[in-house]
C-alpha cells in the first residue's frame, strides 16, 4: 500500500478553493495553481472535488511515457514531476495521455503545468500546501494508517478502471464506506478497494 | 513563566526548521529530485524569516506565519500549527498577505476642502490640522455631540479601546459606535440578557465532543471555512448535523437534517422545537429548577407555537420540527452555533434567545460538547465591543449609564464624571442623524458603510449631508472616496495588538514589517489628534503595548476581565480566553461549568420570545424574500479582497440566486426590485434556494450592491439592521450591471489584477446549480 501521500475525500470538500490559492503560493510554481477544483455534477449539485495529479504507479505515469522530450521525471519514490521547463516543448501529449485530465498547457509559455506533490516541500518533510491548508480535510497528506487513526473506518481506493485498463495510483481517493459498490460517475464500476474485489 | 524583553518579543522572527534527514531516500535536495530550478523555499539560505501571527479576516483568527524576506518585506504566507486552525487556512487567509505591499496602498494623507474638489496628497500636519479645525468649528457651532466617531471590529482591541476613549475624552461626544453593530450585537444582547456575559459558552474544540450540532443561519463553508474541520471531526465520531438555512449551502448539503425555512421565521421555528421538546418530556427539569429563572413564562409562550402553526409560518413540514426536537434533545451532548442568518433581523435578539432557551431547557449548557456559540464575522467582532467602542459600553463591558461603572472608568481615565458623555446611538441611527444634520462631522476608522450599511441611498445622503468626514484606511474604500480627509494607516502586519476570536480567545498579532513611508499606525493618529485637541495627557501611548497595559487595568474586576492577560503570556500560550482575572489564571474556555451565570443571582435568565413578521411587508408587488450573505473569497465590504487578484478571479462579481421555478436560465440578466431600488445581476439558477427567496452576496458597491436594496429597519434592542430579509420581486432585464473597479488614490492606476473577468456574467467557478433539500 502507498506510503505518505495525498488522500482526496470529495465528501468533505466545500468548494472553497483554499487548495487552489495555497498551490499558487508554492515556490516552484509561484503565481500558478497546479490544482483544479471541479464541480462533479454541474447543474445538479454543489458537490466539488479538488483534482491533483494522481501520480500513477502502474502503468507508471502515462504522461511521462508519452512525452517525446523526456521532460517528465518520475522520482525514485514515485512522484511524477512537473515537466522540466528546460525540456518541455508544450506538445500536449501528456494532456491527452492522462486518464485523470490533470496536466494543463500554459498556451502562452507553451509549457506543461502539473502538480508535483509539492516536491519542494515533501522532500523536506513538509506536507504539500494544498493538503496543509485544506480547511475541511478533503485533502489529507500522510499515511493510510494516519488517515484511519483520524477517521476510523475510512476506506480508500488507489485503483481506477478505464475501460479494460486498471490504473494504480500513488494518490488515493476516500470512498464512502457504505457505498463502495456504487458505480463511479460515468457508469464505470469500482472493481477493487484496497486490493479487495468489490464487484 | 519566563520574562521576555518586550521590544524583542514584538518582532521576534522564528527561523524555519527544516530537517533534511526526513527527506525521501536517495534525495539530498530538491534539485537532485526533480531538476526544477526552484530552490527558493529554504528560508535559512535566503535569509527569510517567518513571523508568527494571525489572519486579519474572520473571527476564527487562524494562526499563520508571514514570510518576510531579508529586506524586511512581507512576501508570502506559511501555514502555522496553531491550536485554533491546526495549519488550516481558507483562500482569504492564504491571500491576505498580498495586501501588505499592494500597489493600491495609501501612502500619503489625502485632503480636499469640499467634495467638489479632487483629492490632493498633503502632509500629515496639514491633514491633522484641517481635521482638528473642522472638529473645533463644528463642535463650537453645534455642540460636542455634533461630531461622531465610527470604529471598526477589524481593529486590534487596543485600538478599539482608544476609539472609545478618544470619543469620550478628546472629542467629548456621546456619538461613538462601530461596524460590529452590523455583525453580532444581536447575539451579544441575547447572551447578556440570558447569561450576563457576552460571549460564546464553549471553545471550538468542544465541537469535536458533541453528539449533535445545530448550525442556525450560518454558511460555515463560505464564511468560517476553517471551522468545518471541527464539524467534520464531530461527524467522524458519529455526531448528527442539523443545519437551519433557507439555502442549501455546502455544509447543509451534507447535513443529516437541513431545514430550509423562510427567512425571518427563526424564532417561530425554535419556539416550536422547544414546544415539542416539552411535549415529549425531553427537558432537563432538574437543571431548569436549580439554575434558571423565567422557565414557566417561556413554557407558557412556546405552548402557543405548536409545530403545525410554526410550520406554516416557516414554510416547512411540521415533521421537520419534530425531528429536530427529538434529535437535539435526545443527544447526550448537543451544541448550537449561530451567525448572521438569525442575527441580522429586526428580531435578531429574540432569535438568539430562542436558541438559548432550547439549549438551556435541554440541559445543554456548561459541559464539554454541550453549549452554544456565536460565529463572529469580523476578526475582532468579539473583542471590538468589549472595551468601550460601542455606544452604550465603557471598557470592560461596563454600562455607560451605570453610575458605579462610570465612576470606575473616570477614575482610571483621570477625568471628572460630569465630563463623561452618556450613551450615544447606533451606527445606522448616526447616519439618520447625519441626514437630519444632528451629526455634522464624522471620523470613520476601519469601516466602509457605503457598501456595508443597508439602504445605500440613505447612507449616501447622510454622508453627503455631513459637513466634514475623515476616514482612516489603508486602501481608498468607497466610503473614504467620499471623505474630506483620508489618513493612510497600517495593515495588521505592520503593528502589534490583540484580537478576541469567536471563542473569546485573545490572540496576539505580531508586527512583520515596517509600514511604508508616509503610513502611520491608527494608534499614532488617534493620539496625535487627541494631542492637538488638547487632551494629549490622556493619550500618551507610544504603541499598542502601552495601550494594552491600560486596557488590562480598565477591565480588571469586570465580567470581561483581561487583567491576567499579558503580551508575554500570549506569546507563550498562543491565546488566553477571558475572563482571566490574574496572571496565574489559565483563562476560561468553557463557561457555566458550575451552573452559575454571570448575573448577580447566578441564575440563567430565560426570556420569553414572541415571533413577529419581518419589517418589510410582502405584497403582490413584492412577493419574494431577498436575503444576503457572503462568499468564501471575499470579506465584508470587499475593500480588501476585491483588490487581490486570486480572490477577484475566484469570485469577480455578485449574482442573484433564483429557483428554477421562476423560468430564468443561468446568466440571464435579472432585475431585483425592492422598495429601496433596483439592480440587475446575472441569474444563478439553483434548486438550493427556496422558490420564495432570492439571494445576493453583498461584497460589492453600487450598482451591484445588495445593500442598495436591503432595508434599514433595526432590531429595537441590538440596533442591528435587518439585512437577512426584505420584500422583493424579480423581473427579466436587458443586461447586467457592471462591477465598478475599487477606488484608488490619485497617482495610483487601477491594479490590473483586479480587472480580471469584471464583465463575466457569472463567476467562472460558481456552482451552476445545487441539489434540492430533499436530496440530501
Amino acid at each position: 500500500m502507498m506510503g505518505r501521500t495525498i488522500f482526496i475525500d470529495p465528501g468533505r470538500c466545500i468548494g472553497c478553493q483554499a487548495c487552489v490559492s495555497a498551490c499558487r503560493e508554492c515556490d516552484s510554481h509561484r503565481g500558478k495553481s497546479m490544482i483544479h477544483l471541479d464541480y462533479t455534477e454541474p447543474g445538479m449539485s454543489v458537490a466539488s472535488l479538488p483534482s491533483v495529479c494522481m501520480h500513477c504507479e502502474d502503468p507508471v505515469a502515462p504522461c511521462a511515457e508519452v512525452c517525446p522530450a523526456d521532460a517528465i521525471l518520475v522520482t525514485a519514490d514515485g512522484v511524477v514531476q512537473q515537466a522540466d521547463t528546460t525540456r518541455c516543448i508544450g506538445c500536449s501529449n501528456c494532456v491527452n495521455a492522462c486518464p485523470f485530465g490533470i496536466p494543463k498547457i500554459d498556451l502562452q509559455a507553451k509549457l506543461q503545468m502539473k502538480c508535483n506533490l509539492c516536491y519542494d516541500r515533501t522532500a523536506y518533510g513538509l506536507a504539500p500546501m494544498c493538503a496543509t491548508v485544506c480547511p475541511t480535510g478533503a485533502l489529507f497528506y500522510g499515511t493510510l494508517e494516519e488517515l484511519q487513526a483520524e477517521r476510523p473506518g475510512v476506506q480508500v481506493a488507489d485503483s481506477f478502471v478505464f475501460g479494460d485498463v486498471v490504473v494504480q495510483t500513488g494518490v488515493a481517493m476516500v470512498v464512502p464506506a457504505d457505498k463502495v459498490q456504487w458505480p463511479v460517475p460515468g457508469g464505470l464500476p469500482v472493481v477493487e478497494i484496497n486490493g479487495r474485489d468489490v464487484r | 513563566m519566563t520574562a521576555t524583553d518586550p521590544a524583542k518579543a514584538a518582532s521576534r522572527p522564528v527561523p524555519v526548521s527544516i530537517d533534511p534527514s526526513i527527506a525521501p531516500p536517495g534525495t539530498r535536495n530538491f534539485r537532485d529530485a526533480g531538476g526544477i530550478p526552484a530552490d527558493k523555499w529554504h528560508a535559512d539560505q535566503n535569509g527569510e524569516t517567518l513571523v508568527p501571527t494571525h489572519c486579519c479576516f474572520c473571527g476564527v483568527q487562524c494562526g499563520m506565519y508571514l514570510r518576510v524576506d531579508k529586506g524586511g518585506k512581507v512576501f508570502g504566507v506559511e501555514p502555522r500549527n496553531h491550536d485554533i486552525n491546526r495549519m488550516r487556512l481558507c483562500p482569504k487567509g492564504i491571500n491576505a498577505y498580498q495586501q501588505v505591499n499592494h500597489p493600491d496602498r495609501l501612502t500619503s494623507p489625502l485632503m480636499r476642502r469640499s467634495r467638489d474638489e479632487e483629492f490632493k496628497e498633503c502632509s500629515w500636519d496639514e491633514a491633522l490640522d484641517f481635521t482638528v479645525s473642522e472638529i473645533r468649528r463644528i463642535q463650537a457651532e453645534h455642540g460636542n455631540d455634533a461630531f461622531g466617531l465610527l470604529g471598526g471590529a477589524s481593529l486590534f482591541s487596543e485600538k478599539t479601546y482608544l476609539v472609545g476613549k478618544f470619543a469620550r475624552v478628546a472629542l467629548k461626544t456621546k456619538h461613538v459606535d462601530y461596524n460590529g453593530r452590523l455583525c453580532m450585537v444581536s447575539a451579544a444582547g441575547a447572551n447578556k440578557l440570558a447569561f450576563g456575559i457576552d460571549r460564546a459558552g464553549n471553545p471550538f474544540s468542544d465541537i469535536l465532543l458533541s453528539d449533535c450540532l445545530l448550525i442556525a443561519g450560518s454558511n460555515v463553508g463560505e464564511c468560517f471555512p476553517v471551522m468545518t474541520q471541527y464539524l467534520w471531526g464531530a461527524r467522524d465520531r458519529g455526531a448528527t448535523l442539523i443545519v437551519i438555512d433557507p439555502r442549501e449551502t455546502a455544509v447543509a448539503r451534507t447535513a443529516d437534517i437541513h431545514v430550509a425555512l423562510k427567512p425571518g421565521t427563526d424564532s417561530a421555528f425554535f419556539n416550536a422545537v422547544l414546544n415539542v421538546v416539552i411535549d415529549q418530556g425531553l427537558t432537563d427539569e432538574a437543571y431548569l429548577a436549580a439554575n434558571t429563572t423565567g422557565w414557566d413564562e417561556v413554557k407558557k409562550t412556546v405552548a402557543e407555537y405548536p409545530p403545525a402553526r410554526s410550520a406554516e409560518i416557516c414554510g416547512i413540514p411540521a415533521s421537520q420540527i419534530v425531528q429536530v426536537a427529538r434529535v437535539f434533545a435526545g443527544a447526550d451532548r448537543a451544541m448550537a452555533w449561530h451567525a448572521r442568518g438569525i442575527e441580522h433581523h429586526s428580531q435578531g435578539v429574540e432569535n438568539c434567545l430562542s436558541v438559548i432557551n432550547l439549549c438551556v431547557a435541554t440541559g445543554n449548557i456548561g459541559k464539554p460538547g454541550a453549549g452554544y456559540g456565536t460565529i463572529t464575522g469580523q476578526g475582532n467582532g468579539q473583542g471590538g465591543r468589549e472595551h468601550g467602542q460601542k455606544s452604550d459600553l465603557l471598557p470592560g463591558g461596563r454600562s455607560i449609564t451605570n453610575p458605579e461603572h462610570r465612576k470606575q472608568i473616570c477614575q482610571i481615565w483621570g477625568i471628572e464624571e460630569s465630563e463623561l458623555p452618556g450613551a450615544g446611538t447606533s451606527m445606522m441611527e448616526m447616519v439618520w442623524q447625519m441626514q437630519r444634520k444632528e451629526i455634522r462631522g464624522l471620523i470613520g476608522i476601519c469601516n466602509n458603510p457605503f457598501v456595508s450599511l443597508p439602504n445605500y441611498a440613505v447612507v449616501k445622503d447622510g454622508y453627503d449631508t455631513a459637513e466634514f468626514h475623515a476616514q482612516f484606511d489603508f486602501f481608498l474604500s468607497e466610503t473614504a472616496a467620499n471623505a474630506h480627509v483620508v489618513f493612510p494607516v497600517t495593515t495588521w502586519a505592520e503593528d502589534e495588538g490583540v484580537m478576541a476570536n469567536a471563542e473569546a480567545r485573545v490572540v496576539k498579532h505580531n508586527k512583520a514589517q515596517e509600514p511604508p513611508a508616509g503610513v502611520r499606525t491608527d494608534t499614532w493618529v488617534i493620539c496625535e489628534l487627541a494631542r492637538r485637541l488638547g487632551a494629549g495627557q490622556h493619550f500618551d501611548f507610544p504603541g499598542s503595548r502601552e495601550v494594552f497595559e491600560e486596557l488590562r487595568i480598565a477591565s480588571a474586576g469586570t465580567v470581561n476581565d483581561y487583567y491576567g492577560i499579558t503580551y508575554d503570556r500570549l506569546d507563550e500560550t498562543g491565546g488566553i480566553v477571558w475572563p482571566c482575572p490574574s496572571t496565574e489564571h489559565p483563562g476560561t474556555p468553557r463557561l457555566f461549568e458550575d451552573g452559575r451565570s454571570y448575573h448577580a443571582d447566578g441564575k440563567i435568565h430565560l426570556q420569553v420570545v414572541e415571533w413577529h413578521p419581518p419589517m418589510d411587508a410582502y405584497t403582490e408587488e413584492f412577493p419574494l424574500s431577498l436575503t444576503t450573505g457572503r462568499t468564501v473569497a471575499h470579506f465584508l465590504s470587499g475593500n480588501q479582497t476585491r483588490r487581490l487578484g486570486a480572490l477577484v478571479e475566484q469570485t469577480p462579481r455578485p449574482w442573484v440566486e433564483v429557483h428554477p421555478s421562476h423560468g430564468f436560465r443561468n446568466g440571464d440578466p435579472v432585475r431585483v426590485v425592492t422598495r429601496r431600488g433596483s439592480e440587475v445581476f446575472p441569474a444563478l439558477v439553483t434548486e438550493a434556494i427556496r422558490p420564495d427567496t432570492v439571494f445576493i452576496p453583498y461584497h460589492w458597491p453600487v450598482p451591484t450592491a445588495a445593500n442598495a436594496l436591503t432595508i434599514d429597519a433595526l432590531d429595537p434592542r441590538s440596533k442591528i439592521p435587518e439585512y437577512k430579509v426584505c420584500a422583493a420581486r424579480i423581473e427579466a432585464a436587458e443586461r447586467v450591471d457592471e462591477v465598478p473597479a475599487p477606488p484608488t488614490a490619485p497617482g495610483h492606476e487601477a491594479y490590473p489584477e483586479t480587472q480580471v473577468s469584471r464583465t463575466d456574467p457569472l463567476p467562472p467557478t460558481a456552482p451552476q446549480g445545487r441539489g434540492t433539500a430533499e436530496r440530501s
